[in-house]
């Protein structure tokens, strides 16, 4: 991510992601994460949805996310087709500890894909994966070791150290009674079975948040991008480079992107 | 269960489709001006769905005892030929007073609208003084015309001829009248305030009662922390379920819940409304309206029309979420509708509000707006800004900093209300949930005093937003210097040009030096009572513009810096101000003695004006100063209250 020093030369384009997901789930939380890398435990419900903007460094471009995140709550469930009416990728966000935030990212996925724009990116996050107390592999896949070693510095002293008992998890590390309800391996499935990327994330500890919102810049094809400024690219030679990459594979950039995590 | 997601969905097409453009009945009808002028006229008529009076046309200021058209219960109105023409063409705020205020009294039902009875002293009381007015305004009549009557001031003729005098050269005849008037009239009523209320471990009110550590957590403790408790408000409906409690999840309290609904519904059944009682050292409050019951229940000492003010706030804050309409569909479908999903995510703004009663809000209290204070200049400057850069689909434009109105741009036929702007500062600068999002955002809300029956969309885009490496630490003190542009617009699909009028507005505000202006007034926080008057003996006050539904106050600094301190004074405040707005009060100057303090609530139709010494301060002393705070507030109008506003 950071590894770019020609960010100045690089082509810049803006892509517009839309969070979408049962209240509470945590999706202000990964946006906070990915935007000011902080966490808030007790974070207050978003009323209606807030916008914000975060720029990310790829190796071959800037993209700048206009991002829109949403309400939860029902009630302002009517405005969502005007956040996800224009965008390029959204984030489809339940929480790992509560299954019915599954089924409503269900729906969520059937509406976007029904009425997005075709093109449109969807990732499916499991968020809380830090409120998991089975040990990596077990209920959770490798999902949780695959990144050891990589950035994701806090993650460790989180999973360990200061990490708050859950909320409902009163005997917190009893095995069996892991707050986590929903096995990495049904969301992954079923996000292969959509075609839909997948990682389980933690705003609480940061593990995978980069990662998500690097994947989804990478499978943006560049021809769905708007071109802020692309110093010394015409917009033609975009478009040219690009068009290989037209209705990229999902899998592509999850392959070539190295920040990425694999699921 | 299906039940529930089948009126959810219900609730979104209402919502979807629900129409934002009209206010309510009673705003629509208002005249051009954005100020509903709190005459006992505009205050009779509230939120009934009947067609308001015309608003009586601004009186002209009264700058001097001979300029001052003269007012009395007979003769509220300025000479029509002086005064009406402008006043037609030039809005005074952008603030109209709503009914809040006045809604009951103790007795009454809320269709009593208390403004009347507040301003209008019985005629007994007045034969005497309102002819003392008439002559002077023979006198008054041939220099009317002559000076100025600066249209922009709109809270002038209403002006009680209390004031004639103030503003002139000679103090003392200010000071004498007022002497005169307590002498002659007898308008005046001490009081005892019993001080030492239950206000030890203040500052554990607010804590969460299940916030104990395991061994604890017995029910019995928790009842007695949730006894403890100084203010409780609940909310039921009808059919007795529960929709917000401040305190205590609904199995600790289902008990209290089940009394409360049985002692209300027992008086329904007699055909009797049970407005209030007292039991257990603690007042008992209870309003009904539509489909829910409001219950306040205070130890704190307020009167029931100030409970019933909050419980009104409270109301107004489930139709912001949900609109009349939704609320009422969802019961005449299912009486028994659990209201509290529909709700989600409204309790943290509900405790918002319940929390600043309880501390204690001036707003509230006294049912105005507090404003930043610059020059009118700087601010003429803003309003322009907002004017020059306004986007097609804008209604309202403010600009708020901490919570103090800056400026407001709006239509000239639509006026805004205190009780809606309450709830939209309450959102922004008490609850948590915009703020610490962070970045703009998008608001679908309905202002229900503008009309109960839509939803608006509030663009809201704080500046200034420090990076805040501790938020915890420094959130409660940056809360108070930051910086809102708010934008509302009927159109759901207008988020990118407001936006882009933000930018414009933002932008052209950093140039013209407006923004340094306001920064510089954030910083240097609000005056000191010392500042005004020199050497006063007065530690605060608040005086209210009853013309431009506004009130100012000092700094808390230094004498009640402290939560307990801060909520002695309110407690004060609302003593004094419940003595003068009694029932039958026809007081116009109210003292109050304690251990600790001497007070002064002094009521005019045109101010407001509520003051608190040190103990030792002899009550000439009070007098004086507040003489000389009427007189400032007067002088300063322009720079304290926004008059007008900017209107297109
Ligand atoms: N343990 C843990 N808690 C989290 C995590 N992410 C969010 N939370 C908590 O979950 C609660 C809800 O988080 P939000 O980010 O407000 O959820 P949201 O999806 O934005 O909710 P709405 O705005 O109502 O739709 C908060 O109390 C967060 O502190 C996480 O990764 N781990
Ligand atoms: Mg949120």
């Amino acid at each position: 991510m950071a590894e770019s020093a020609a960010a100045a030369t690089k082509p810049s384009s803006s892509v517009k992601l839309v969070l979408l997901g049962e209240a509470a789930v945590g999706k202000s939380s990964l946006v906070l994460r990915f935007v000011n890398n902080h966490f808030q435990e007790n974070k207050e419900p978003t009323i209606g949805a807030a916008f914000l903007t975060q720029k990310c460094n790829l190796p071959h471009r800037t993209i700048k996310f206009e991002i829109w995140d949403t309400a939860g709550q029902e009630r302002f469930a009517s405005l969502a087709p005007m956040y996800y009416r224009n965008a390029q990728s959204a984030l489809v966000v339940y929480d790992i500890t509560k299954p019915t935030s599954l089924v409503k990212a269900r729906h969520w996925v059937a509406e976007l894909q029904r009425q997005a724009s075709p093109g449109i990116v969807i990732a499916l996050v499991g968020n809380k994966s830090d409120l998991s107390t089975s040990a990596d592999g077990e209920t959770a896949s490798s999902t949780d070791n695959s990144k050891k070693g990589s950035s994701a510095a806090s993650e460790d002293e989180a999973n360990g150290g200061d990490d708050a008992p859950a909320v409902e998890a009163e005997d917190d590390g009893a095995a069996d009674s892991d707050p986590r309800k929903v096995s990495t391996k049904e969301g992954r499935e079923y996000a292969e079975e959509e075609g839909l990327l997948f990682f389980e994330t933690s705003a609480k500890s940061g593990h995978n948040v980069q990662e998500v919102f690097t994947a989804i810049a990478n499978a943006i094809p560049e021809t769905q991008m708007k071109n802020v400024k692309g110093p010394g690219m015409a917009g033609g030679a975009q478009s040219a480079l690009g068009a290989g990459n037209e209705r990229v594979n999902l899998n592509g950039p999850r392959a070539d992107s190295k920040d990425s995590c694999a699921c | 269960m299906s039940d529930a997601t089948k009126s959810q969905s219900e609730l979104q097409d209402d919502h979807g489709d629900s129409p934002a453009v009209r206010p309510n009945p009673t705003s629509t009808d208002l005249p051009t001006i954005a100020l509903q002028k709190p005459e006992p006229e505009a205050g009779a008529h509230v939120s009934t769905e009947e067609k308001p009076p015309p608003l009586p046309p601004r009186p002209a200021r009264a700058d001097s005892l001979y300029q001052a058209p003269i007012v009395g219960p007979a003769g509220l109105r300025a000479p029509p030929s002086t005064a009406r023409p402008r006043l037609q063409a030039t809005a005074t705020t952008a603030v109209s007073r709503t009914d809040i205020h006045t809604h009951s009294y103790q007795d009454g039902s809320r269709e009593t609208y208390a403004a009347s009875k507040q301003s209008s002293p019985p005629p007994t009381s007045w034969g005497g003084w309102s002819s003392i007015k008439r002559l002077k305004s023979q006198e008054a009549s041939d220099s009317a015309s002559i000076r100025s009557y600066a249209p922009t001031l709109g809270t002038a003729g209403d002006v009680d001829s209390l004031l004639v005098g103030f503003s002139g050269q000679e103090q003392t005849s200010g000071w004498n009248i007022f002497n005169a008037q307590l002498k002659e009239t007898g308008l005046q009523h001490d009081d005892v305030f019993e001080e030492d209320m239950v206000l030890e471990n203040f500052d554990q009110e607010f804590d969460e009662i299940d916030a104990l550590e395991g061994e604890d957590k017995t029910e019995e403790r928790l009842l007695a922390r949730w006894q403890a408790k100084r203010k409780h408000f609940m909310i039921l409906s009808s059919a007795g379920k529960p929709v917000y409690n401040r305190h205590g999840d609904d199995n600790l309290i289902s008990g209290y819940v089940g009394i409360v609904q049985t002692i209300i519904s027992f008086y329904e059944g007699a055909q009797d409304q049970l407005r209030g009682f007292t039991a257990g050292g603690a007042r008992f409050v209870v309003m009904s309206q539509g489909p829910l019951y409001l219950v306040a229940i205070s130890k704190l000492g307020e009167s029931d029309l100030q409970l019933r003010v909050q419980l009104e706030a409270l109301y107004m804050q489930i139709l912001s979420t949900l609109t009349l309409p939704n609320l009422t569909h969802l019961f005449s479908h299912r009486p028994s509708t659990d209201l509290r999903r529909p709700l989600q995510g409204t309790e943290p703004l509900l405790s918002a509000l319940a929390d600043s009663f309880t501390r204690g809000s001036p707003p509230t209290l006294f049912s105005a707006l507090e404003c930043l204070r610059i020059r009118k200049a700087h601010r003429e400057v803003i309003n322009d800004t907002l004017l020059q850069k306004r986007c097609e689909s804008l209604l309202y434009g403010l600009v708020v900093a901490g919570g103090r109105l800056v400026s407001v741009v709006r239509p000239r036929r639509h006026s805004l209300h205190p009780s809606d702007l309450q709830l939209i500062f309450n959102m922004l600068f008490e609850a948590e949930g915009v703020k610490a999002g962070g970045g703009e955002n998008w608001i679908p809300l309905c202002l229900p005093s503008f009309n109960k029956n839509g939803y608006l969309y509030m663009y809201v885009s704080f500046l200034d937003v420090k990076e805040e490496k501790d938020p915890q630490q420094s959130s409660q003190a940056s809360r108070h210097d930051e910086i809102a542009v708010l934008l509302i617009s009927a159109n759901k699909e207008s988020f990118y040009d407001l936006r882009s009028m933000r930018d414009a507005v933002v932008e052209e505000l950093e140039q013209n030096g407006s923004m340094a202006i306001i920064r510089t007034a954030i910083r240097n926080g609000r005056f000191a009572a010392t500042d005004i008057v020199p050497g006063t003996v007065l530690h605060h006050f608040v005086y209210k513009s009853r013309a431009n539904v506004q009130f100012v106050m000092p700094s808390y600094e230094p004498h009640f810096t402290t939560l307990l301190a801060r909520r002695r004074l309110l407690s004060l405040y609302h003593t004094i101000h419940a003595g003068a707005h009694a029932k039958n009060a026809h007081l116009k100057v109210h003292h109050c003695i304690s251990r600790s303090s001497i007070s002064l609530a002094w009521i005019t139709p045109s101010f407001e004006l509520y003051c608190v010494a040190g103990p030792s301060a002899s009550r000439n002393a009070l007098a004086q100063s507040a003489n000389k705070v009427v007189q400032w507030a007067r002088r300063e109008e322009e720079r304290i209250f926004i008059i007008g506003g900017a209107v297109f």
